[in-house]
């Protein structure tokens, strides 16, 4: 045969995009908010973001030696769930809980399910409730030298006045990732840029989540507490850096409309009706769980196979 | 026996064992109700909070296991076998109410602890998996030696779920103290997912144990291994749900399994049942 014909099946025309440069840009978009959190919390959520990162990759690439698979370090993903955890724990956790929720999301939640495209939960909420569930004191605990009490979030919830603004700049005590509205919404405009994510499960899980607060939260349109919910807790972070997972999120147009519909009821009713304040991680928990039901739904049936179901 | 003997260790090129110790290592290692079997998953999952707790569930379902299996093949004769589970599932239901009964009596921190999985005892299945299957069709002496060695595998599983689990948990080894003050103990190892993910790790040393020894060359066939290959190919005889396959795919089949299991050649419950017969 011919060398310079190259005969495959289709497609025929690919975009230049690998799993690597998505997570490198995933990784890029997080930097906003990474610094935002280490210039706020100081030295030690620095440490323990590096710990996070550091242990899930080496997690992986033990995991890797151990079973004999190929090593799928460079593929960027173990950095990023090591990242996203990171961003998702107090700022006074203690190292060594960094890098046991970053070998649990990795080893348990991902490499023993497959690999990358295989597991059934985003590894990095995987990892937190894991930690949220084992030490919940620990992981409620947000006072650091900067900022003490209450999260926004929990003022909010407990009908006391806060500060938009502050919250919108990242100013307030919360997760190291989670209180900087402003540039976790900058690095999800370049995802949205590069096309990386869109606006569907983001915009229908926002949506949703302000139309069930007006619906059931007995507060009417009352806004400082519609903008605190928007503007505290993991909302932002989850809405458009997890439940984006492309792993994890539905891949019909109609599931991700979907999807964002069930993540908004379910944060809402965690939000208004649980006992904690916070109720993203859960929810985005609870809706991978979904998706496998929700693509069967919402699968598109091929031409001609309309009227009767085959 | 010595006939007998010579005659299984040519068809299996196994070393022969006394049919009592033979049960006690293939209800305790070979055939592991929890890590092989995976039966009675209800108490080891919701149990083995502790150690303590595991222990204890182990050996009050081991004395119901032991004495309700004695007890069914000395009836087996006599229990039609239209009514047999019925028939099983009483004779089980008063053993577990004389342990509930003991155990309220003169253990009731243990009772407390165990709660409502003590009346559960009775539908447990790997009580009613030993009843129907081997129980029935086998001499009392070592029908009484496959409960005692099922049960001592459900202890040992549940002790080892229950050490890590506590351990893990709560930095304690049955209740006493072993990790350092600074250990933050992890509790979700104490609640039901902990179960779980310890319940999979034992499950999947045991079976990479069993490959090792495979691949070095030694004979692990003593060792059991989940169920690998389906129903169809399966080869153990004390599977329940194998029974369910037989009964779905033809009668004539269930007949062969359950009422004479002297017409499946060479198998296990065969030379049991000799053995059995010639100890008894």
């Amino acid at each position: 045969m011919n060398e310079k014909s190259r005969v495959s099946s289709n497609p025929h025309i690919r975009a230049g995009a690998t799993t690597q440069t998505i997570m490198l840009a995933v990784i890029l978009a997080l930097l906003p908010t990474t610094a935002v959190g280490i210039y706020n919390f100081g030295k030690h959520a620095l440490f323990l973001v590096i710990v996070c990162v550091l242990s899930a990759v080496i997690a992986e690439l033990c995991f890797c030696l151990i079973v004999k698979k190929k090593i799928t370090v460079s593929d960027g993903s173990a950095a990023l769930t090591g990242l996203l955890l990171g961003l998702n724990l107090p700022p006074r956790a203690p190292l060594w809980m960094g890098a046991l929720g970053a070998v649990f999301a990795i080893v348990v939640v991902k490499m023993l399910f497959g690999g990358l495209g295989q597991n059934f939960m985003n590894p990095a909420l995987g990892g937190r409730c894991f930690l949220m569930l084992s030490f919940t004191r620990i992981m409620t605990d947000f006072t650091t030298d900067t900022y003490s009490g209450a999260t926004p979030l929990a003022l909010v919830k407990a009908g006391e006045k806060t500060d938009i603004y502050k919250m919108v700049m990242g100013t307030t005590a919360g997760t190291i990732g989670e209180t900087s509205m402003i540039a976790i919404v900058a690095g999800a405009c370049l995802l949205l840029l590069l096309g990386v994510i869109d606006l569907r499960i983001p915009g229908t899980y926002i949506a949703t989540l302000v139309v069930f607060l007006l619906l059931f939260s007995g507060r009417g349109a009352d806004y400082d507490y519609i903008a605190g919910n928007l503007a505290g807790g993991g909302l932002m972070l989850g809405a458009f850096f997890m439940a984006t997972d492309y792993v994890t999120r539905p891949i019909t147009k109609k599931g991700q409309y979907l999807y964002g519909i069930l993540l908004g009821i379910l944060t809402g009713i965690f939000r208004v009706f649980g006992q904690s304040s916070e109720g993203v991680s859960y929810a985005i928990v609870l809706g991978n769980l979904c998706v496998p039901l929700i693509e069967k739904i919402t699968w598109p049936k091929p031409f001609g196979k309309g009227g009767e179901r085959a | 026996m010595a006939d007998t003997a010579k005659n299984t260790e040519s068809l299996n090129n196994t070393p022969q064992m006394p049919a009592a110790l033979e049960r006690l290592y293939n209800g305790l290692i070979k055939e592991n109700p929890t890590f092989v079997l995976t039966l009675g998953m209800c108490p080891t999952l919701a149990v083995t909070t502790s150690a303590m707790n595991g222990l204890g569930m182990g050996l009050t379902t081991m004395v119901v296991l032991a004495l309700s299996n004695a007890f069914i093949s000395l009836l087996r004769k006599v229990i039609p076998d239209k009514v047999r589970i019925p028939a099983f599932i009483v004779i089980i239901a008063s053993f577990v109410t004389v342990m509930e009964l003991l155990l309220e009596g003169y253990l009731p921190s243990l009772y407390d602890a165990l709660g409502i999985y003590i009346p559960l005892i009775v539908v447990n299945c790997i009580i009613l998996g030993r009843a129907e299957s081997y129980a029935s069709k086998n001499p009392v002496i070592p029908s009484f030696f496959d409960g005692v060695g099922m049960g001592l595998g459900f202890t040992f599983a549940l002790t080892c779920i229950g050490l890590v689990r506590e351990l893990l948990g709560s930095g304690k080894i049955f209740g006493a103290t072993v990790m350092p003050e600074s250990f933050e103990p992890i509790s979700i190892f104490i609640m039901a997912p902990g179960a779980f993910f310890v319940l999979a790790a034992l499950t999947a040393v045991q079976n990479v144990i069993k490959e090792r020894g495979e691949k070095q060359g030694r004979d692990m066939s003593k060792i059991g291994s989940g169920c690998p290959g389906g129903c169809n190919s399966c080869n153990i005889e004390g599977c329940l749900s194998r029974g369910a396959v037989a009964e779905e795919t033809g009668k004539t089949e269930v007949k062969k399994a359950t009422v004479k299991p002297a017409e499946t050649k060479q198998s296990k419950a065969t030379e049991n049942e000799e053995k059995g017969e010639e100890n008894a």
